[in-house]
Formats: structure tokens, C-alpha cells, sequence
């Protein structure tokens, strides 16, 4: 009997699971219904168009561009003039019929682009054959575009997200663009806006026969939006200029504000070069220049010795300290001896006797390093001195991030006591030890932003506000931003050093930085450095340095300008702060034999010399 | 022919296969339609191929009709021999599709010896069952079956064909009914459920499950029958933890990764939707998309989107689910039911050992398609290719079929006349 039935009622059994199952699916779940919805609807991606970026004054810095991708469905696609095709686009054959044919294996129904970035010139030509090749269109799409060619350290570049990005940040999809570097990077998220997505009915042909719901599922992207800079277009622009064949930065702050109305980084590039097809081809370019480095930021990223113009802020801490005073003498006789047998140079007549007005205007080395001395010294112990000094300095926003809105910095360096004990033993050091920071020489490291922010400290009389690069609106915490830092230093104490710091153009070392009618503060600085050739140090021309401010009473403006292997302060670097200083002030520059000497002065041939092989001269 | 077999002819079961021939054609033009394709030859086109194939089936089918059902007795060993020797072949002069060498191919037409074999196999098997010095109780004579089945078997997993070569499980019905042992019925039953307790669970799990079941067994028959004794059940235990093992080696070791994620994802074991679970996952949107009245010939968005890989093949029935709904697919299955239960109603009544066999084969390969193709579909049985008979798109497993089904109208139709 069990025999006779057993296939039978197994089959009805079957049966039945059958029909259960067939019930389930189809009558009491409605979940399949809307998984095949997800099928048969086509969904579009809406991107909002990236936001502008605009200077300080309202013109623009970055703008959109329209760029076509032309877009190919495989199975569309009738036999064409491949030749033609190619020739109109300007590619090679080959790489289009590589591509139709990863387009294919991808899907043959589905859109792949085939040839992306196509410019507006050739954009213009082929619209008007497209119509020749069945399958084909074209796809606008936005790019940037940068009106000016400036300012590409400060704005970054976008492109396409890659893996790692994917990975990092679920809101990206392949093929949404990024802000790499600069105010793209770090307002990423308020410049791109977030993408909406509309929703399309297609048949079963595959073919889209209208919105989907009327659109009751659509989701409008949200709109982009657009950046103020603190940057000034004319200043970053003639900045830029002045700094042609040179390398180095320039820092230019508005005191009050700590907007930041320049930032120049020398060697730079045309931001033009990392947008459309050529893009990762300049990259690399730009990438492998391990000489000149066009992509580092030698503004924000640069960590220089900051040289003499750091003696303003020695001076400073001693006249807290009240180790000096505004009569305070030392004598120099072209130098000092600061230790048995150890010789401190410097460029004052022998027997001459300087007080702090004179010591900053004539830079002398005599007096600071004196001066240094008398902090470190103050308590017998030079570890507690150089503790005390290490606060004051980092008041000035020195050591540390500055916490700018861009993403790239770097620390620079302040030494303190356990970094000598470190190197020297416990008690194996002594004021003399480290004299060398007394002008900025030494350990010290800062960079071009961080003592343009001293210089904008000194000229508010002992506060700074954290440089921004982006003016405030809805989009920054203004409290945040707006937030005196104060330094250590009692505000009266700055006025001496002020008086100095115009001397210096009036009639000490930097004259050629005088402005007519405008009162100019500024402290010069040549710096010696070294670097490696074949393993061995060898010393380069110095540095030229100059941190300025103007005009002296109720300041406008403080700039750092750092010119590589410059020599004299006065040579490169205070000409060129002079020179920004009269454009900025005046927006005209009336010393056109200054200009045109800065203009047409390189220093091409003092890099070349460490990788010429040969034996050089310096300092020359 | 002669005019006593027309009038009797089970015309019932003739309907019911061009029902099913004509609803799977449709469904074979639906599947494979594609409006920017058109232009190629219709012979050329699986459903021109397809209809070029239910005629070669329909003259068959006559050809069997027209012959006196006594010859086909005698011709069974030859049958199974020509099958063997065809299957054997195919190492030296079959065409590999899809990794697996199993078709032979003419021109444009293909065909695959691992169908023909099903009718080779019931043949010898029925032939040999009906020997009289034959006893399916005693083991030499299973010893025999078992060889008979394990040649073709065999050959096919080599292709390898693991669908076509699983299908002949369905042997174990006819054999069953024949007077095959209830033991192997529990052995059959208790091995299935061990592998999948084997897959499902790690290996001190199933021991434990093992263990447990033994105890609880033990228990359950010493309340039936006091004299039983414990041995056995060790005996028993330890066996299966044997078999245990051995599949666990098998299903890690011979198995390959595709087979595993299949049978993983079935389970639950696995969630994969784009990967080796997406043709299930598609599947089962496209039958549950079509509600309870369909969304109408060729209007099946899933089916044109082209979303369900090897839709014209194994994947016919969510084609039928999405356009024909809760209504078309229902219906489908009480077809089968009905023919399945159909033929083995006609088998019970034969007297001859040769014929039952052979129907009572035919109606479980049917049912045993029907199973595993269906329940794919479905997503409650494991991914494996195998045609649904009569609808799915291939020449040889429609024309096998076919030949099947005639030779059992022929022997039913003879029956009377005895």
C-alpha cells in the first residue's frame, strides 16, 4: 500500500508546497513588487552645480565650465566611421573602440560614457553631426573653470572620487567629483551640495516613457553654495607675479580681521591644468617635480628658520621679563665673543653702543643675543629661562598648528628644555649653548604663515585672530574665528618695538621698503642654510626674509615675504612686501623701477647651482 | 496505425502534454523576444529551433504510435548500450559550453546524450526487472540495479553535468514501488537529512544533533518494543557520524566554491544578491511581481529587462510567475500534477512488470523535473540546471520527453488489448 501511494502523495504534497509558496510570493508579499519596481524604474542622479568661490571683493576665482561626455548605448550603436568619429573628437582610434567595447561588456543596455571632457570647441562640432551615429549622445556635465590661473595652493583642485574615497565616505558614488586640497577639500561639503535623484517609468523596451509617480519619489538635490575668500584677486595676483622665477611664499594678513588677503606659494601652477581630460597627465607632471615642487605650499607647508625678524619677539619677552629695558646698552665690537673662543658676527662698527631702537633698526646681533641670554639666565637656571621664553613664544601662535581653514600646515618648531637635555644631557647646556635662537637661527622653525601672524600680532599691540581664509558667513562659527588670541606681552611693551620696526625702513637696513607717505614697519632677516649634497652639508646663499606691517598706526596690512636663497632681507623680500604693501594701500604702485627690477629679477641660476655637480660660490 | 489505437488512445494525456508544449512556447517567445534582434533567422532563433524540435518530437511521436509495443521489450538492452557508447563519446567529440562537455552538435543543431540516457536507463532497468530469475529484495540483484544506474551516472558527472546526474535520483520511486526495501526509503531519508545537518552545522554540532536524535530514537523504539537492544543504535550512531564527516570532507574538498555558495545561500546560510544568489533573488522578484493575474504576455518588465540569467532554460518558470501571475502558474502546476498522477494511475493497471516500470519512470523523472526545476524558481530547493519538461527551451530534453510520453500513450494505449 505505502508502496502504490508514495510517489503520488509526494507529488500532491509538492504540489501544494508549490502553491503555498506561489501564494506567499505573489499574493501576501508585496515586498517582490516593489523589488521589481526597483528593476523596471529608472533612476537619475541630479547633481546641484558646484559652488562658486569668490575673492574678497566679489570676483570670482572659480567658476563652472560646461563639458560634454559623449555617452553611448552599446546595443543602439549601428556600424559607423570609426576614423571620423576619432578625428572629430581628436582621439585615438584605437581608444575608442577600446572603450565601446569595455562600454559593451559593462552592459549593453545601459549608458557608458565613452569619451569624457570633451571641450566646448569640439563639443560645437560634433552636436552638429551626432545625428550620424545612431546610440550616441552627449551629456553636459560641470567642470571648473578658473578665470584668472591663480591661487591654485589656496583653491585645490576636484576630480573624480577613486576606491579609497569610496571606501572612507558612504555619501560619494563612482563617478561624483571631490575637492582635493585647499577650500575644496575643506568645504567640500558646502561647495558640492547634495545630489537629488528623479525617477523615470521605463516599458519593456527599456525605453524611459515618462517620470515615475509624476515624480511623487524625486528628491531636488540641494543646492550648492557659494564661498566668500578673505583673499584679495589684485594682491594675490601681483603677488603671484612679483614672485615669478623666485621661490618662496608670501603671507599677507589683514591684522584686525586675520583675514588672509594673500597667499602665495612660488613655484605655483595654472589651476587650469588639473581640470578636464589632460588632468591626470599634468598631475603627475606637476607630481614628479621633486626639485621645484609646484605642489607644496611653501606659505603654509615651508618650515623656514625664521631669522632676525624673530628678534622683535625676544626683545619682546625680555621687556615682560624685565631683563631689558628701553635704556638697556650692550656694546658691539663687529660681533661678540658669548663663550671661550666663541664668536657671534655682526655688522656693526667696533665700539658701537646700541640700545633696542638702534639694536632692531641696525639688526644687531649683539644686543639680542645678549638680550636672549638675559631670559634664559634670569633665575640661574636656563631650563626654567627657556621654559618661560617657550610660553611667550607660543603665545604668538608659533610650535603649533595655526588652525587656519585650510587642509595642509605644519608646526614649525620651538625647542624647550627637555628637547636640550635630550641632545645635550641634563644640565650639559647653557644660555650660551643655545644662543643661536637669539636671532632666529638655532632650532627654531616657522613657517611663512606663522610669522606673518607674529607681524599681525605685533601690529595689534599683542593679539591675533586665527587666519581664515574664508570671509564669515552663515557657513563659519564667527565666535570661533572672531576670538582674540592674546599674547603674554603687555600691550605697551610693543610700542618700542614698533618704533624700531619703522626705523628700519626710515633708516636701518630695509630703506628701500619706504613708501611715500605711508608709514612702514618691517624687520628684514637673511638666514643661512645648509643642505646635502652627496651626504655632505653644504651651506646655500641665505634666505631673504622681511615681515612687515602698515601703516603704522591702525594697520592694514602684515605680510611675510620669503624669498629661497635671497641673501639680503633687503635684497628680495623687502622690496617685494613693499611693493604689495603700495598696491594694496594705494591699488596703484608708483616705484615702477622697483617693480620692474623685482619683476625681472630670477634667482633660476642660484637654484640650479646644489645640482649643477660643479663647485659654487654663495652670498654673492 | 490502425483504427482500434486512435479510439484508444488516453487523449486526456495528449491534451494535457500539447497544453503544456503550447503554454511553454509561448513563454519560450516571451523570454527570449527582443525587439532590436529581430532580423536573425527564425530557425535560427531558440524559438524557431525550439518549434523545428516539437516537430522532429510530433513525428517521433507518430512513428511510436504506429508500432506494436512488443518490440520495444527486446530493443532495451541495445538502447541502454547505444546511450552508454554516445555519453562515452562525448570525451573525444563532444562541444563544451559553460565548462561542461555535453552536447554534440550538427550544424545548428545540438544535441545533449545525457537526456537520451534517461530513456536508455528505464529500458534496461524495466527489462531487467521483468527477468524472472530478477528479485529486487535480494542484494545481488540491487548490486545490479545500482551498477546499471551508477555507468550513466557516472559518465554525466564527468561531463560534468551535476543536474543531469542528480535527475536520476528519480529512479528511486519506480524502484520503490517495484518492492525496493522500506530500509533503503529511511537510508535515503535519514542520508538527505544528515548532509544537510552536515552543511548546516559545525562538525561538534552535528555530533551532538547526532547523538541526541540517536538517544531519542533509542527511547521512541524501546517504548514500541522492549526487547530492542542498544548496539545496533551504536552501530547506527557511529555510522552516521561517519557519513558526517565524510561529507563535510566532500563538501569542502570536492565540491567547488560555486556548488557551495549555491547550496549556502539556499539555506540561508549566505546572503549574496548580486553574486551567486542573484539568479534565485531575481527569480523569486519576478514571480512575486506578478501578483495574482500576471502582467500579461510579453509584458513582464523582469523578463524583458533580461534581469533573470538563463530565463529560457532553468529559469522559465519566473517568465510564467511574472506574466501569467498567481493564476497562469497555479494552473501550470495542477497540469503537472495531474499528468504525473495521470500516468501513474495508467501504470497501476498494467500487468506486465516491463511496462509499469516504464510508465511509473516516465511520470517520476517528470515529477522529479518538476521538483527540483520548480522549486528552484521558488527559492526553496538548491540551484541546479535542469529543464522543466515540455516548456523549457532545448531540442533534446523536449524531444525526450516527448518520445517518453508516446511510448507510454503506445503501452497504455495497448493495454486493452491484451
Amino acid at each position: 500500500m505505502i508502496r502504490i501511494y508514495f510517489l503520488p502523495f509526494i507529488a500532491i504534497l509538492v504540489s501544494i508546497i508549490f502553491l503555498l509558496r506561489l501564494v506567499n510570493l505573489q499574493i501576501i508579499d508585496s515586498s517582490y513588487k516593489l523589488l521589481s519596481d526597483n528593476n523596471a524604474v529608472f533612476e537619475q542622479t541630479l547633481y546641484p552645480e558646484r559652488g562658486l568661490i569668490f575673492d574678497r571683493n566679489g570676483k570670482v576665482l572659480v567658476s563652472n565650465q560646461s563639458s560634454y561626455d559623449l555617452m553611448g548605448i552599446p546595443e543602439n550603436i549601428s556600424a559607423f566611421d570609426t576614423i571620423e568619429l576619432s578625428n572629430i573628437l581628436k582621439v585615438d582610434k584605437n581608444l575608442l573602440i577600446d572603450n565601446l567595447n569595455k562600454a559593451k561588456n559593462f552592459s549593453p543596455k545601459l549608458p557608458s560614457i565613452i569619451i569624457s571632457q570633451i571641450s566646448k570647441e569640439i563639443n560645437a562640432v560634433i552636436q552638429e553631426k551626432i545625428w550620424k551615429y545612431d546610440g550616441f549622445y552627449l551629456q553636459k556635465k560641470s567642470i571648473r573653470n578658473y578665470p584668472n590661473a591663480i591661487g591654485a595652493n589656496i583653491l585645490g583642485y576636484v576630480s573624480e572620487v577613486n576606491k579609497n574615497d569610496l571606501k572612507k565616505f558612504t555619501y560619494y558614488q563612482s563617478g561624483d567629483l571631490i575637492g582635493r586640497q585647499g577650500i575644496e577639500k575643506y568645504y567640500e561639503n558646502d561647495l558640492r551640495g547634495t545630489r537629488g535623484k528623479s525617477f523615470y517609468q521605463k516599458d519593456r523596451f527599456n525605453r524611459v516613457i515618462g517620470s515615475y509617480e509624476n515624480g511623487i519619489f524625486d528628491i531636488p538635490p540641494k543646492n550648492s553654495n557659494n564661498l566668500t575668500l578673505t583673499i584679495d584677486l589684485d594682491i594675490q595676483e601681483y603677488g603671484e607675479k612679483l614672485m615669478k622665477n623666485k621661490w618662496g611664499g608670501i603671507v599677507a594678513i589683514e591684522p584686525k580681521t586675520g583675514e588672509v588677503l594673500a597667499l602665495v606659494s612660488a613655484p605655483s601652477y595654472n589651476p587650469n591644468l588639473l581640470v578636464g581630460r589632460e588632468r591626470s597627465k599634468n598631475y603627475s607632471k606637476l607630481s614628479l617635480d621633486t626639485i621645484s615642487k609646484p605642489l607644496f605650499d611653501r606659505g603654509l607647508q615651508a618650515q623656514y628658520s625664521p631669522g632676525s625678524p624673530f628678534k622683535t619677539i625676544n626683545a619682546l619677552i625680555a621687556l615682560q621679563e624685565g631683563t631689558i629695558n628701553n635704556k638697556t646698552i650692550f656694546q658691539c665690537n663687529e660681533g661678540h665673543y658669548y663663550a671661550k673662543g666663541m664668536h657671534m658676527e655682526c655688522f656693526c662698527p667696533k665700539g658701537s653702543k646700541n640700545n633696542l631702537l638702534k639694536a632692531i633698526y641696525k639688526s644687531c646681533n649683539t644686543f639680542f643675543s645678549n638680550t636672549y641670554r638675559s631670559i634664559i639666565d634670569k633665575n640661574g637656571s636656563p631650563s626654567d629661562g627657556l621654559e618661560t621664553w617657550n610660553k611667550y613664544v607660543k603665545s604668538f601662535g608659533l610650535g603649533d598648528y595655526l588652525g587656519y581653514d585650510l587642509p595642509i600646515g605644519k608646526t614649525g618648531f620651538i625647542p624647550n628644555s627637555n628637547y636640550y637635555d635630550y641632545w645635550y644631557n641634563k644640565d650639559g647646556w647653557k644660555s650660551s649653548t643655545i644662543v643661536s635662537n637669539a636671532i632666529g637661527q638655532g632650532e627654531i622653525l616657522a613657517t611663512p604663515i606663522q610669522m606673518a601672524n607674529i607681524t599681525a600680532a605685533i601690529a595689534n599691540r599683542g593679539y591675533f585672530i586665527t587666519p581664515h581664509f574664508v570671509k564669515s558667513n552663515k557657513l563659519i562659527d564667527t565666535k570661533k574665528v572672531y576670538e582674540k588670541k592674546i599674547t603674554l606681552i603687555d600691550s605697551i611693551h610693543y610700542e618700542k618695538i614698533i618704533e624700531g620696526m619703522h626705523q628700519v625702513t626710515e633708516r636701518g637696513t630695509a630703506k628701500v621698503a619706504k613708501i611715500q607717505n605711508i608709514s612702514v614697519c618691517g624687520k628684514t632677516g637673511t638666514i643661512e642654510n645648509f643642505t646635502k649634497i652627496k651626504g655632505e652639508k653644504v651651506q646655500l646663499t641665505d634666505h631673504s626674509i622681511f615681515i612687515a606691517f602698515a601703516p603704522k598706526e591702525n594697520p592694514e596690512v602684515a605680510i611675510c615675504v620669503f624669498v629661497e636663497n635671497g641673501y639680503w632681507g633687503a635684497r628680495w623680500a623687502a622690496p617685494i612686501a613693499s611693493l604689495i604693501i603700495e598696491k594694496y594701500l594705494t591699488k596703484e604702485v608708483k616705484r615702477k623701477w622697483l617693480e620692474k627690477k623685482i619683476l625681472d629679477g630670477s634667482l633660476l641660476n642660484e637654484y640650479e647651482k646644489p645640482y649643477s655637480g660643479t663647485e659654487f660660490t654663495i652670498n654673492e | 496505425m490502425n483504427r482500434s489505437i486512435l479510439l484508444s488512445i488516453d487523449w486526456i494525456t495528449i491534451l494535457l502534454y500539447f497544453s503544456l508544449i503550447s503554454f511553454g512556447m509561448l513563454n519560450l517567445y516571451s523570454a527570449t523576444y527582443d525587439e532590436n534582434f529581430q532580423n536573425t533567422s527564425f530557425f535560427l532563433s531558440p524559438i524557431g529551433k525550439q518549434i523545428v524540435f516539437l516537430f522532429i518530437s510530433l513525428f517521433f511521436g507518430i512513428l511510436i504510435l504506429a508500432m506494436d509495443p512488443k518490440i520495444i521489450e527486446p530493443f532495451s538492452n541495445f538502447a541502454y548500450i547505444i546511450c552508454i557508447i554516445l555519453l562515452l563519446g562525448l570525451f573525444f567529440f563532444g562541444k563544451t559550453i559553460n565548462f561542461s562537455t555535453s552536447w554534440y552538435f550538427f550544424g545548428p543543431i545540438s544535441l545533449q546524450p545525457s537526456e537520451f540516457a534517461k530513456i536508455g536507463t528505464i529500458l534496461v532497468l524495466g527489462n531487467y526487472l521483468s527477468k524472472i530469475q530478477t528479485d529486487i529484495k535480494k542484494l545481488s540483484s540491487q548490486l545490479k540495479i545500482i551498477a546499471l544506474l551508477a555507468i550513466p551516472v557516472f559518465l554525466i558527472s564527468f561531463q560534468p553535468d551535476l543536474g543531469s546526474a542528480i535527475i536520476f535520483i528519480a529512479f528511486f520511486f519506480p524502484l520503490f514501488r517495484e518492492g525496493l526495501n522500506h530500509r533503503y526509503l529511511i537510508i535515503f531519508i535519514s542520508a538527505t537529512s544528515l548532509f544537510l545537518i552536515s552543511i548546516n552545522f559545525e562538525t561538534i554540532t552535528t555530533i551532538a544533533i547526532i547523538f541526541l536524535l540517536s538517544i531519542i530514537i533509542y527511547f521512541c523504539l524501546r517504548y514500541i518494543n522492549s526487547k530492542i537492544k542498544l548496539w545496533p543504535i551504536i552501530f547506527f550512531t557511529m555510522i552516521s557520524i561517519g557519513f558526517s564527516f565524510l561529507v563535510d570532507y566532500g563538501y569542502y574538498e570536492l565540491f567547488e566554491q560555486r556548488h557551495r555558495d549555491r547550496i549556502e545561500i539556499l539555506l540561508g546560510k549566505k546572503i549574496d544578491y548580486k553574486g551567486a544568489g542573484y539568479n534565485i533573488n531575481q527569480s523569486k522578484i519576478a514571480i512575486g511581481s506578478g501578483g495574482i493575474t500576471g502582467k500579461g504576455f510579453l509584458e513582464g518588465s523582469q523578463t524583458k529587462g533580461n534581469f533573470v540569467p538563463e530565463q529560457h532554460t532553468d529559469y522559465i518558470f519566473s517568465t510564467i510567475g511574472e506574466e501569467w501571475g498567481f493564476i497562469g502558474s497555479s494552473l501550470l502546476i495542477i497540469i503537472y500534477l495531474v499528468l504525473i498522477i495521470k500516468i501513474i494511475v495508467s501504470a497501476e493497471k498494467q500487468s506486465r512488470k516491463f511496462r509499469r516500470f516504464f510508465s511509473y519512470s516516465v511520470a517520476s523523472l517528470i515529477f522529479t523535473h518538476f521538483l527540483i526545476n520548480i522549486g528552484m524558481s521558488l527559492g526553496i530547493s538548491p540551484t541546479i540546471g535542469i529543464p522543466l519538461p515540455f516548456i523549457s527551451y532545448g531540442g533534446s530534453s523536449l524531444l525526450v520527453f516527448s518520445i517518453l510520453i508516446f511510448i507510454h500513450i503506445n503501452l497504455d494505449a495497448n493495454r486493452l488489448n491484451e
